[in-house]
């Protein structure tokens, strides 16, 4: 992470105002012979303060997530005091970056001869007992191990003896297996079941070169956070079953997106190659959910391929398919549409998905109350399963505080963000309503995209009695095989547009692949359907909306960043995003 | 003299002056005449009677790829992609498998290994890329089919060619290594100069390969570069 220091010092400071060393003195440290200053409570390692200079202190078990243990021994650096006399005493030992902190008059030498031989002789240790069958370890090309040779490391082994190699584990869980000889010991895997699933299943077993990762008998790695350790491992040692040898990673082109399993909105990384996911991963971002994801999210985009998804639009006329060509769907879906508003606009509902972005419900809501005021807008059925699981637990799956991952109950993305548009164009119906009365709708407008289904069989009944239906989903349901109009969108990685968490963070979604032929994204669909020129933009609509909509002011500069921007229940933005330090 | 004239780099040629004989060229045509005679009497001929005759092509010829296999008769490719991310063509498609658990040896294998035919410029940049030798180019050059589909090259295929042209003396199995992995055959490599300097007392410098495994190997290493 990129973090920028703004020069807040002020001018009398600067100017070496000698009458008052105290008066206003920002404890400041040297890194490399590189001024830092500390901010009010900061508490920084050697790791992090480097950081703030763009040097890279190599490390394998710090974790900014993680507690510091300091075994790996690849952060050494040399540490010393600047007195406030000027003279500068550091300790004759290289001590480990992770676990020194940084306080005001700290120097650090991070580049030194000495330091380097250090860096140079762990690696050849880590590297003692690899295997080195990078061409065939799945984490060759975002290896820790492989970095870290190339920057600091030796061309060689020096090795003779034969390697001690340890036989692969058989089964330590369903997403993650373990090639016990590629393990440099880091115990990041370890930390993280204690720490943050707090199931505690990965231990270190046996001392010494006998030394490695393993699970108790009969207790397999199966929490719902355990894809993590796949990520958190810097070297090949735990794969994830499911990536396993489907692709090299450096094929692999990374999106940033949100994961729109729940409403906790993890911000992930989607890695495809030739339209065609392959992993998500977690992207950290202090503001949603930091450091990890959950394996329902993490795992839970294959409908995204699946083969039952709607790939044509349809228009029906008396049960039979008419057309399933786009140019006529849409001048002829806009024709009844605006015929039915005409007719009876009381009698004209639309069913907004949770699943949709927020610049999609405001362009349909829109483009629906311009042709008439009195459309009524409802938001459709939020999935709700059991209760918010929440992590760290204890041995008995009992929760335990403080809560440091919560997988939320609520299963859509954005049902924050829909209600947020639907208020502002004044919602006069829920979903109950629209069901209630669907036999004597004139036009029904509903918008799914929930994967696991939203309807009831008793619903979709109901509502494909409406006179006109319109339905745009990703999959076939009841509604969809006898809907008048059937639009095929979208899944999240081949749309772009905007997800508001269950905090009202906003953070983009981005188009990863081509949705498959015959299939559009939701966004341009609508985007035509209102009659809008040219193609559809995302950052436009985000502008247009913020103008239009006091709670989204803070679309106004058409991208939300990285991390995404909270907004408040006034519609200020609340913070400005600034890159927030871990705890 | 300038100061141009003194660069040795420009140098002044003059003229020759044409003689009296030069003038009527008669030495010249005396001379491409007897080219003439030369090659009339004296044939030779240089056109190859193909297919009759086939040619003798050079030991670097590369041709069809080929699939080696190991001593057990397997597949030898160990399913890293490095070919296809190498290829420049873009010509190889591999599906990599978890091995069956027969092969405790190997953690992947190919399930599926495509190669176009067609679409390969055979650069040879696969067989530099392989990491344990698997894939090779070979001899054979008069490639045909009767369609496009014929020309796709499975892995069975590739392996066919191997059957065929592994007592080729002009296609020999120029593998050294064998197998990847833990404890791959190091020790049977020839010495590769290690990418970063050596401290001269390095006793691993004198070793005869980098890495090497070879408890029961005589030990000589220790003497002294002479």
């Amino acid at each position: 992470m990129a973090l920028v220091v703004e020069a807040t010092r002020p001018i009398s400071a600067a100017s070496g105002n000698r009458a008052h060393p105290l008066k206003n003195h920002m404890p400041t440290a040297i890194i490399n012979n590189q001024q830092i200053e500390l901010k009010e409570g900061e508490r920084l390692n050697c790791i992090q303060a480097a950081q703030r200079i763009g040097f890279e202190i190599p490390h394998y078990c710090w974790h900014p997530a993680l507690s510091v243990v300091a075994s790996c021994r690849m952060c050494l650096v040399e540490v010393g005091e600047k007195k406030p006399d000027g003279s500068v005493v550091m300790q004759p030992k290289l001590v480990p970056g992770c676990q020194t902190p940084v306080k005001d008059g700290t120097v650090v030498v991070a580049d030194s001869p000495k330091v380097k031989a250090a860096q140079q002789a762990t690696l050849e240790y880590l590297l003692l007992n690899h295997p080195l069958d990078c061409p065939t370890c799945d984490q060759a090309g975002e290896c820790g191990l492989q970095d870290y040779s190339y920057k600091y490391g030796r061309g060689y082994s020096r090795l003779q003896e034969p390697k001690n190699i340890k036989p692969d584990k058989d089964y330590i869980g369903d997403h993650i297996t373990l090639f016990t000889d590629r393990c440099i010991m880091c115990t990041r895997c370890v930390r993280f079941t204690r720490e943050y699933s707090g199931t505690s299943e990965l231990q270190v077993v046996a001392r010494g070169s006998d030394e490695e990762i393993d699970v108790f008998p009969g207790r397999p790695c199966n929490n719902e956070l355990a894809g993590n350790v796949v990520d958190l491992c810097p070297v090949g040692a735990l794969c994830s079953k499911d990536f396993l040898y489907q692709q090299r990673v450096w094929w692999l082109k990374e999106t940033s997106s949100v994961c729109p399993n729940c409403s906790t909105g993890c911000s992930i990384q989607v890695d495809q190659n030739d339209d065609c996911v392959y992993r998500l991963t977690p992207r950290t971002n202090p503001l949603s959910q930091g450091h990890f994801m959950c394996d329902q999210g993490r795992f839970g985009w294959k409908y995204i391929h699946a083969e039952n998804r709607l790939t044509f639009p349809i228009r029906r006329k008396n049960g039979q398919i008419r057309t399933r060509d786009w140019d006529d769907i849409i001048p002829s879906l806009q024709k009844a549409l605006t015929k039915a508003a005409a007719r009876a606009p009381e009698k004209c509902a639309a069913i907004f998905s949770p699943w949709m972005a927020c610049e999609e419900a405001f362009i349909l809501a829109s483009y629906l109350r311009s042709l008439s005021p009195k459309f009524r807008l409802a938001l459709g059925p939020v999935r709700v399963a059991g209760e918010d699981d929440t992590y760290p637990k204890d041995f008995y799956g009992r929760p335990l505080e403080p809560v440091r991952f919560t997988i939320r109950a609520e299963k859509c993305p954005n049902r924050r963000g829909v209600s947020m548009v639907l208020e502002h164009f004044g919602s006069v119906a829920t979903m109950g309503d629209v069901v209630a009365q669907a036999s004597e709708l004139e036009a029904l407008y509903a918008v799914g995209g929930d994967p696991w289904g939203w309807l009831e069989p008793v619903q979709a009944e109901a509502l494909s009695r409406a006179a006109l239906t319109v339905v745009q989903d990703i999959f076939p349901s009841a509604l969809s095989e006898q809907a008048d109009y059937v639009l095929s969108g979208g899944s999240f990685a081949e749309r772009d547009g905007s997800f508001v968490n269950y905090k009202g963070l906003a953070q983009e979604i981005r188009r990863a692949i081509r949705a498959p032929d015959g299939a559009r994204p939701d966004g341009r669909i609508l985007w035509e359907l209102s009659g809008r020129r040219g193609l559809f933009s995302a950052a436009a609509i985000r502008r247009e909306m913020a103008e239009a909509i006091p709670a989204f002011a803070a679309f106004a500069a058409g991208s939300l960043g990285e991390s995404g921007v909270i907004l408040n229940e006034h519609g200020a933005p609340q913070a400005k995003v600034v890159a927030a330090v871990e705890k | 003299m300038t100061a141009a004239a003194d660069n040795q780099d420009v140098i002044w040629v003059e003229e020759p002056e044409i003689g009296f004989w030069e003038a009527t060229f008669l030495p010249a045509i005396v001379e491409g005449l007897k080219t003439t005679i030369r090659h009339v009497t004296n044939y030779q001929p240089v056109t190859q009677q193909y297919p009759e005759e086939k040619p003798i092509l050079p030991l670097h010829y590369r041709g069809v790829h080929r699939l080696n296999r190991d001593e057990q008769g397997r597949v030898k490719c160990v399913a890293c992609m490095l070919c296809a991310t190498a290829c420049p063509a873009n010509c190889i498609d591999i599906l990599a498998a978890a091995a069956p658990p027969q092969w405790p040896d190997r953690d992947k294998y190919p399930a599926s290994f495509v190669l176009d035919e067609l679409r390969c410029i055979y650069c040879g940049m696969c067989e530099e890329a392989c990491p344990v030798d698997a894939i090779e180019l070979t001899h054979i050059y008069d490639l045909t089919g009767t369609s496009r589909n014929e020309l796709m090259y499975d892995r069975e295929k590739l392996l066919d060619v191997f059957d065929q042209t592994k007592d080729d003396p002009r296609d020999p199995t120029r593998t050294r290594r064998g197998r990847l992995g833990p404890a791959a055959e190091f020790g049977s490599l020839p010495t590769v100069a290690p990418a970063t300097p050596i401290t001269p007392g390095d006793r691993s410098a004198q070793a005869p390969a980098p890495g090497v495994i070879h408890p029961h190997k005589p030990s000589d290493w220790s003497r002294k570069p002479s």
